[in-house]
């Protein structure tokens, strides 16, 4: 490293910052309560040739891997020696975007000089895109809202008027979406001008060099961590609860000494509903689950990513195509970090996770129709909760927590507030962390009723209800996860569900996996568990052998 | 200055600061002596004697006599506040177990999440139920009082902190648990979550209350040995505490709500910050106060402290967002990042430089103080580039050893990276300045500003040493640097202002507002605030301060608006939306027509009217000086050797100017007159530092 490396380090660090930046200013202006409970958003810094420099750090893995490759099939679209100052790309387009139409992705070149020195993108979560909306029901793309083909969304510093009615006109959200263009735009300009404030103040009029350090320091940096690995093939099969029929997801995942590839052949055809996944999303969930425990402390950038190759065939769920449904993708790509476990832990078994709840437990629900038709007042929410996490080596999982997604949970008593609901229960379910050595995170459950005389329906995409967490060296399974009525009928993890004046919706999320065999539990961490009621006196007893 | 004899102690971790302002003197009388941990009152009593014995004064004489302290910050940090249980609604036993069910690193799998002190054993629950307008649903069941009650017995608390849903709203089944558990438990420190934070939002408000009562034995004996030991020395004075949100207190009041007190410090710096921009007429500040492990920046806008209403306690290494206990008190907002002078440097294994966020502390130190320290700091990398003189450090009690601190700079990361040591020492100066830079940029971000158009306002031991250097990747062009930077937070204390902040939350829309039932609200609050605030300055005009804490209709972040007056009629609600809109189109650019409005919380603020400052006269006549004494220093924006002028600031007079590379030197800091900058001396003796024209 010589002193320019250490500006090469300087400008490394403002364009992480920068990317930072643009993600925080976004989440603020957003509308869409996704994106402000999860972060689900997306900003990156990219040079000429559409490699990403750099990602903002946000809450849902969804994004990794699918803006670095969404730039590069964009600038296919719109060459870069076409490009103009004042013009802004965009497209919802699932496979080449985040997988389901609600992401919008937007992306400018910046110019200094007049030339294209680089280009910044966003992403972020719309509201709604007309159709059958955000649930898992609509049987092809088509049902599930407007399509945007890649396009000019700004020409001449001038937004598209005419596109973005149509973007209108065709939600039950308009001016959501609308708020969300716009804070899309000033995301992009931002970048724009932070960059080429550094390049200014750095006298730079390329971005070549410093794509080299950042690309090739951080492809450099994963390929080390990957030679730490037993290099090896490794299979592995996760079975996952489906919507019509259950679902096997394979992966084969090969580790050599320069890169890990996986490859989903095995893995179910697509369902007939909207959880089938677009491989861009697959990838980036997949990745995420490797990059937790490969080289986590390097950023993400086109080096750090492209050591990882997934692939899968063409039409399998995992590798969805056009014109599957995929507005509910998040459900199965969820599960793809235990599907990334199951094969990681026969390379590296002391290092890896046991299975957790790891599809959120999102509870999407709105007025039932009648309401607004009787002059009622519409309203809506998405309630957001978890259930645990897989125990990790050498600690127990986390209870009601979120992974692999980041998703905030919504307070009771804001819930309570904004729609006419009554929340009567949100508690631990003890014994529902699989136990083990280190045992898995509990999941929690939630008693939902009407407030008032205005039924509510919800809209369910929901795992882990067949298919328990698993445990890993005789961990034992999570509980699996539940939904009934107070009248003791069980509700379907899929699909939509009217809850009337009077009745208790009882949602119970699923438990975490353990790991090791719970005889080599320590006395203190079960007399623990039995003080705070984790568990319970009998499983004490039947379980882990020890009385009171 | 003040026109009454008035003392501020501000106890920190490592030193108890000292500042006595009398009445005709221009100069403050500061005293610098170490924290006595075991029993703070010690070191606060020889401060002020110190300071009493230059100024020729007894403790008699004082007419104002202000107190800060770190000790609850410590003790919710440290862990050494009383047994503490909780007791909420039925079916919502686990609050702090649940939390926000969320990871506060991403690709951390193997994360803790944050101890919130009480354990799911000592987390009881009640039979009641309140809906969202505060009405009763189940009203609170005799039986299930006497079951907690049996319950908190045999868990052996001290204190407790009750947290009902819906609390806010209606505080009735609270204060009947209080009443029923105090009868059979008269012992027991009760906090209750409708007192210490009536918001919304079930979780920060317990957290909030649990905080508070995990303090209140400690605080209640602390502060009441305090004013006992203070009396004794003669002091006949009111003791005003100084609170998170730049204002002071009473006694009674910090002993009910001592969550409060914590963050007086830095927030004494926010005020002394503010202070110098008001006599500067200065309306768009950014405060830097870098330290010996951390760094804060804070806005100051139109000379107030941006406040905010949400603090994390004791956040995880790295200061990562979400990994602490939230608690929802007025504060100032600050970033705070781990980097101070003492921040330890390396090399990760991408081979970047990386600073902190572990701190040498006071001991060993930076390997320059030559206590046995070793590894590279930043303070080190300043002695190495030639910033700090190593014979006229700390008041000449310590000094320096430049070439331990240039060998720890040669072997931590020189070598590591084939740099010779002054490049190495100029790499890490890059790394943390950009560091600070971005945390400030950040903040500005969030805040909605653009931070090149502040003025920066430096204090702390190293603020005025990396002030330009920081100031220069943020795009700022000028710099304050006030007298006594070195005690900012205790002169801040002379000048904070009695207050009281309190807010409560009643959803409404803005198109349906009730505003009678709003008015209600807003009196009960004022009346409340009030009589806090008379209690502190029983003589003082009051003046208040309402606003509404507004958003769009299902949006995450409301924005405070405020208030026209202390009532609202009719005709205010087209205003307050017409100055919503203008707010918010100024913080994300354009409005969103036709959407709803919705107002979460409301705020009322007392405070005492303080005399506004004049502002300074101008400099009549600027004279060029010269030193003869001059030091090689390696310049920090080209970093090449070049040989800067050496001042005293003592003997810096009104209207001399300089040009750097400079340093000036005085007993608690030096000033980095960058080559890039020229300086001069304002007439209330700030350095004022202003890029020189390209």
């Amino acid at each position: 490293m010589t002193l320019n490396q250490t500006d090469l380090q300087v400008m490394w660090d403002r364009l992480l910052g920068v990317v930072e930046e643009q993600g925080q200013a976004l989440i603020r202006a957003a509308f869409s309560p996704i994106v402000r409970e999860c972060g689900d958003i997306s900003a990156g810094i990219f040079n000429l040739q559409g490699e990403m420099l750099a990602q903002a750090v946000t809450g849902t893995p969804g994004h990794i891997n699918t803006m670095a490759e969404a730039v590069k099939i964009l600038i296919t679209h719109f060459p870069v020696e076409q490009m103009k100052p004042g013009e802004i790309y965009m497209t919802n387009d699932p496979w080449i975007a985040s997988g389901h139409l609600n992401d919008f992705l937007l992306l400018q070149p910046a110019f200094l000089d007049g030339r294209v020195v680089g280009f910044t993108s966003c992403t972020s979560h719309l509201f709604d895109l007309g159709g059958k909306g955000m649930g898992p029901d609509g049987t092809d793309i088509y049902d599930e809202g407007l399509f945007v083909p890649p396009c000019k969304l700004l020409e001449n510093s001038e937004v598209n008027q005419l596109l973005l009615d149509i973007i209108k006109v065709n939600s039950r959200e308009p001016i959501a979406n609308e708020g969300d263009i716009y804070a899309l735009i000033a995301c992009c300009e931002t970048g724009v001008a932070q960059l080429l404030t550094m390049m200014r103040e750095f006298n730079l009029n390329n971005l070549d060099d410093l794509s080299r350090h950042i690309i090739e320091t951080s492809r450099q940096a994963t390929i080390e961590s990957i030679q730490e690995l037993p290099q090896g093939t490794y299979n592995y099969v996760l079975p996952v609860d489906g919507y019509e029929s259950e679902i096997e997801l394979h992966a084969k995942m090969t580790i050599s000494d320069q890169d890990i590839q996986v490859d989903f052949s095995g893995t179910s055809g697509c369902s007939k509903y909207g959880i089938n996944v677009p491989l861009n999303y697959a990838t980036a969930y997949s990745v995420f689950a490797l990059r937790c425990l490969i080289g986590s402390d390097i950023p993400n950038n086109a080096g750090s990513l492209a050591p990882f190759k997934v692939t899968g065939p063409k039409g399998c769920i995992l590798n969805s195509q056009h014109p599957s449904p995929v507005a509910m993708r998040h459900t199965l790509g969820q599960m793809t970090p235990d599907l990334m476990f199951g094969c990681l832990h026969q390379a590296i078994p002391e290092r890896v996770p046991a299975e957790g709840a790891s599809c959120m437990y999102d509870v999407p629900l709105r007025h039932a129709p009648e309401v607004t038709r009787n002059g009622g007042k519409p309203f809506g929410i998405e309630l957001t909760h978890n259930g645990g996490t897989g125990a990790r080596p050498g600690l127990d999982g986390l209870s009601a927590t979120a992974f692999p997604s980041g998703v905030w949970g919504s307070q009771v008593e804001i819930s309570e507030s904004v729609t006419p609901i009554i929340i009567k229960r949100r508690e631990l379910i003890a014994d529902s962390g699989g136990a083990g050595e280190f045992r898995g995170g509990l999941g929690q459950r939630l008693k939902l009723t009407p407030a008032t005389d205005d039924a509510f329906v919800v809209f369910l995409s929901l795992e882990r209800m067949k298919y328990p967490a698993l445990g890993r060296q005789g961990g034992h399974q999570g509980a699996t996860g539940k939904i009934t009525m107070c009248s003791g009928k069980t509700i379907p993890g899929k699909g939509e569900f009217r809850v009337n004046p009077g009745e208790t919706m009882i949602v119970e999320t699923p438990g975490g996996g353990g790991i090791g065999d719970p005889s080599a539990r320590s006395e203190a961490a079960i007399i623990s568990d039995l003080e705070n009621a984790l568990i319970t006196p009998e499983s004490a007893k039947s379980i882990y052998d020890y009385s009171v | 200055m003040q026109q009454t004899i008035s003392a501020a102690i501000d106890i920190g971790g490592t030193f108890t600061d000292t500042a006595l302002s009398i009445p005709g003197r221009t100069d403050l009388i500061t005293a610098k002596n170490p924290t006595t941990p075991q029993d703070p009152t010690l070191g606060a009593l020889e401060g002020l004697k110190a300071a009493l014995t230059q100024a020729d004064k007894q403790a008699e004489e004082l007419q104002r006599f202000i107190h800060g302290t770190t000790l609850a910050t410590n003790a919710l940090i440290e862990r050494r506040g009383a047994e503490t249980a909780v007791i909420t609604t039925e079916g919502f036993r686990d609050i702090l177990e649940i939390a926000y069910e969320r990871r506060y690193s991403q690709y951390d799998i193997m994360l803790q999440k944050p101890d919130l002190i009480v354990p799911r054993s000592r987390c009881f629950t009640v039979k009641e139920r309140l809906n969202v307008h505060g009405e009763i649903l189940t009203p609170l069941e005799q039986s299930s009082i006497d079951a907690v009650i049996k319950q908190i017995d045999a868990s052996g608390v001290q204190a407790l902190a009750i947290c009902l849903l819906h609390a806010y709203a209606n505080p009735a089944h609270e204060q009947q648990l209080r009443t029923a558990i105090l009868k059979r438990r008269p012992d027991l420190y009760i906090s209750l979550s409708s007192e210490v934070s009536p918001e919304a939002r079930e979780f920060e408000r317990l957290c909030t209350t649990v905080a508070n009562a995990y303090l209140q034995p400690l605080m209640v004996e602390y502060l009441t040995r305090f004013e006992l030991e203070f009396k004794q020395l003669g002091l006949n004075c009111p003791i005003l505490m100084m609170t998170s949100s730049a204002g002071m207190t009473t006694l009674d009041t910090a002993r009910k709500f001592p969550i409060r007190l914590v963050e007086s410090g830095p927030s004494g710096g926010a005020v002394m910050a503010a202070k110098v921009a008001s006599q500067s007429q200065l309306n768009k500040v950014l405060s830097f106060d870098m330290g010996g492990t951390t760094a804060k920046l804070c806005l100051i806008n139109d000379y107030t402290p941006k406040t905010a209403r949400n603090f994390e306690v004791n956040r995880a290494a790295r200061f990562i967002k979400g990994s602490g206990m939230p608690v929802r008190i007025p504060v100032v907002e600050m970033i705070e990042i781990g980097a101070g002078g003492g921040s330890y440097a390396g090399i990760d294994r991408l081979n970047r430089i990386i600073i902190g966020p572990e701190s040498a502390g006071s001991e060993p130190g930076p390997a320059g103080f030559d206590r046995g320290g070793t590894i590279a700091t930043v303070t080190d990398s300043d002695i190495s580039l030639g910033y700090i003189d190593p014979t006229l450090f700390a008041e000449k009690r310590l000094t320096l050893d430049q070439g331990k601190a240039r060998k720890a700079v040669e072997e931590t990361i020189g070598q590591k990276l084939a740099l010779d040591t002054d490049k190495a020492a100029y790499g890490i100066s890059q790394i943390v300045d950009e560091n600070m830079a971005s945390a400030g940029r950040m903040h500005a971000v969030e805040s909605g500003v653009d931070i090149s158009i502040q003025t920066m306002i430096a204090f702390g031991g190293n603020g005025p040493l990396h002030a330009t250097r920081v100031a220069r990747r943020c795009g700022i062009n000028k710099i304050v640097i006030p007298p006594n930077p070195g005690v900012g937070s205790a002169v801040g204390f002379l000048d904070a202002p009695v207050s009281f902040e309190i807010i409560r939350s009643q959803y409404s829309l803005l198109n349906s507002l009730d505003i009678d039932s709003i008015n209600q609200l807003l009196e009960q609050m004022l009346i409340q605030a009030r009589e806090v605030v008379s209690c502190g300055a029983p003589n003082a005009e009051l003046v208040s301060n309402c606003s509404a804490f507004m958003r769009y209709h299902g949006q995450g972040h409301e924005i405070e608006i405020p208030l026209n007056g202390e009532q609202l009629v009719a005709e205010d609600l087209g205003e307050l939306l017409e100055k919503f809109e203008t707010e918010y189109a100024f913080q994300y650019s354009r409005i969103v027509p036709n959407m709803e409005i919705e107002i979460l919380n409301w705020a009322v603020k007392v405070t005492t009217q303080e005399s506004v400052s004049e502002p300074l006269s101008a400099v009549n006549q600027r004279q060029n000086t010269n030193s003869a004494e001059t030091r090689s220093i390696i310049c920090d924006s080209t970093s090449e050797p070049v040989s800067a002028s050496i001042y005293h600031r003592s003997n810096l007079k009104v209207g001399d100017s300089f040009t750097g590379p400079a340093l000036v030197v005085e007993p608690q800091t030096t000033t980095l007159v960058s080559s890039d900058y020229q300086a001069h001396i304002d007439t209330a003796l700030n350095i004022i530092m202003t890029k020189k024209e390209q």
